[in-house]
């Protein structure tokens, strides 16, 4: 026996729900102190909603617009639930750096694991919340009810929170690296993908040989496989099954870079330097 | 010899060998040392010494370039979370969440530390600190002197078995200071906890240490009790001391 093990209780080894329950409390607690944090949840998303949905509304008024309404809210709909469950994950690590509280977690028995795990928890609330509340501005405002699509939906959204974990974790992980000047990562990394992803258009109207760069993205057979749902046609498994895989690819990678990271972190003490300590 | 009695004769802290380097810049020197269960060492040496470094090494936050790290026996930082649920660490320069409570950050922490019967434990340390009266008070509305008082209370949260600080009574008036001190002094008494500090209150270091650690440059300078150190390089006071080698270091600079 060891010598802590003798002197100690044993502890637990994996995944603790009660350390990824204390970063996520520590989340939401800052959301009840915070009025303008609470209201900024819904503010971009209503204004997205207000702006889609007029448009939308015109669009359909026009030869051939009759389905607008559908795509357009839908995709302003997914794309904000995958932007804002990847912002949850960088801006949770962010919070940590503008308070200065980076070295107590980092010196607490969380593991990095953990970390990412109640970031990614924070943006399943999140979209909940959002989903639930722009479902229902839609459906009051431009009588869209993206409820009635139900369960064929809910496989492409399932992926789009994937893909944001993924987009969201390499994020975090370059302002690691690169500090909090990178700090608008955060809001930038997800809108560098949306003109692949074919979020309000067909990827047919891409060029060539964007069309082959988009393919490789989760993003791209989600709102590929939204758009065929909302036209009425059947779950194209295709998609959900392309989806998954490159969800599966751009996860491993998200985690390889920030392992990578957290190691460049802890050799050069960017950890310590991001806090000037 | 029993697992418990071992675990006793293990150090609480060790260092083998310990060297960082930065580029060409060696701030860490082949440091070695062993900090003894229930010890209160001071770490003591000039700014970029190499303390917050070694610090950092310690705590796992940076690796060493060479050498071994152990704490309560088991290596850092491949027992990273298996130690850390034993030790704890506060800094002035280090703050909690100021825009949560003071009751929320500590609830926050002591989840994560599983810390069982949190809520009366929070209760005793924030009498203990003079902070009862702050629990719903945002921490960021706090005095420097209460922030500091508050990261000890998370500090100890977890009762730990090696306790690290940075200049825990930086910010403190005198009064405030000597309170901390008393409560340093009271705990280690009720249980074997090992503080590891850094202070540039060498008056407070001569007070409260049972030996000093004594860096310049990277290097261990000096090893001993403060009396000890203080007879080898045949000063009056720490503070002499330090003062010397600071202004050796200046004139160093200025040749």
């Amino acid at each position: 026996m060891d010598a802590l093990a003798a002197a100690a209780p044993p502890l637990r080894h994996g995944l603790s729900g009660g350390r990824i329950l204390a970063m996520l409390q520590r989340q939401l607690y800052l959301y009840r102190r915070s009025l303008i944090r609470s209201l900024e949840i819904v503010y971009w998303p209503l204004m997205d909603l207000l702006v889609w949905g007029f448009l939308s509304v015109y669009v359909a008024t026009l030869r051939g617009g009759a389905g607008a309404i559908a795509f357009l809210l839908g995709g302003m709909i997914l794309w904000d639930l995958f932007f804002r469950a990847q912002q949850a994950i960088s801006v949770s690590f962010l919070e940590d750096i503008w308070t200065r509280n980076l070295i107590n977690v980092f010196v607490s028995p969380i593991s990095t694991a953990e970390f990412l795990c109640a970031t990614m928890l924070l943006g399943v609330i999140k979209v909940v919340v959002i989903g639930a509340l722009l479902g229902a501005l839609a459906l009051v405002f431009y009588a869209f009810n993206i409820f009635h699509y139900g369960l064929p939906l809910l496989p492409f959204i399932l992926n789009l929170i994937a893909a944001a974990w993924g987009m969201g974790i390499i994020t975090t992980a370059l302002i690691l690296r690169f500090g909090q000047g990178a700090e608008a990562l955060a809001w930038a990394v997800a809108f560098l993908f949306q003109p692949f992803s074919a979020v309000f258009y067909p990827v047919a109207v891409l060029p060539p040989a964007v069309q082959r760069i988009a393919w490789l993205l989760p993003t791209t057979h989600a709102f590929e496989g939204m758009r065929a749902v909302l036209a009425g046609r059947p779950l194209p498994w295709a998609h959900v099954a392309w989806a998954v895989v490159t969800n599966a690819v751009l996860f491993a990678i998200a985690i390889g870079v920030f392992a990578w990271v957290m190691r460049i972190a802890r050799d050069q003490g960017l950890l310590l330097r991001s806090e000037g300590w | 010899m029993s697992g418990v009695a071992s675990a006793f004769a293990t150090p609480a802290i060790s260092a083998e060998h310990l060297t960082k380097r930065f580029g060409e810049t060696v701030v860490v020197d082949d440091l070695s040392f062993t900090v003894a269960r229930g010890e209160i060492v001071g770490f003591l040496g000039p700014n970029g010494a190499g303390k917050t470094t070694t610090l950092g090494m310690l705590l796992g936050l940076l690796n060493p370039t060479r050498g071994a790290v152990r704490l309560l026996g088991l290596p850092m930082p491949e027992e990273r979370q298996r130690i850390l649920a034993h030790v704890n660490f506060t800094s002035p320069y280090v703050s909690l969440p100021g825009n949560l409570t003071v009751g929320e950050n500590l609830a926050v922490f002591a989840r994560l530390y599983g810390v069982a019967g949190a809520r009366e434990r929070i209760a005793r340390l924030l009498e203990r600190f003079g902070l009862t009266a702050m629990r719903d008070r945002a921490a960021g509305r706090l005095s420097s002197g209460e922030g500091t008082r508050l990261g000890l209370v998370k500090a100890l949260l977890n009762d730990p078995d090696v306790l690290f600080l940075d200049e825990p009574t930086a910010s403190l008036d005198p009064d405030s200071a000597d309170r901390v001190r008393q409560v340093l002094r009271e705990i280690r008494t009720e249980r074997t906890m090992t503080l590891f500090y850094t202070s540039h209150n060498m008056q407070e270091v001569e007070r409260l240490s049972d030996r000093i650690l004594f860096l310049h440059r990277g290097r261990l300078l000096a090893d001993g009790t403060p009396g000890d150190v203080l007879r080898r390089f045949e000063r009056d006071t720490l503070e002499r001391m330090f003062l010397d080698l600071a202004r050796e270091e200046e004139s160093a600079w200025t040749r």
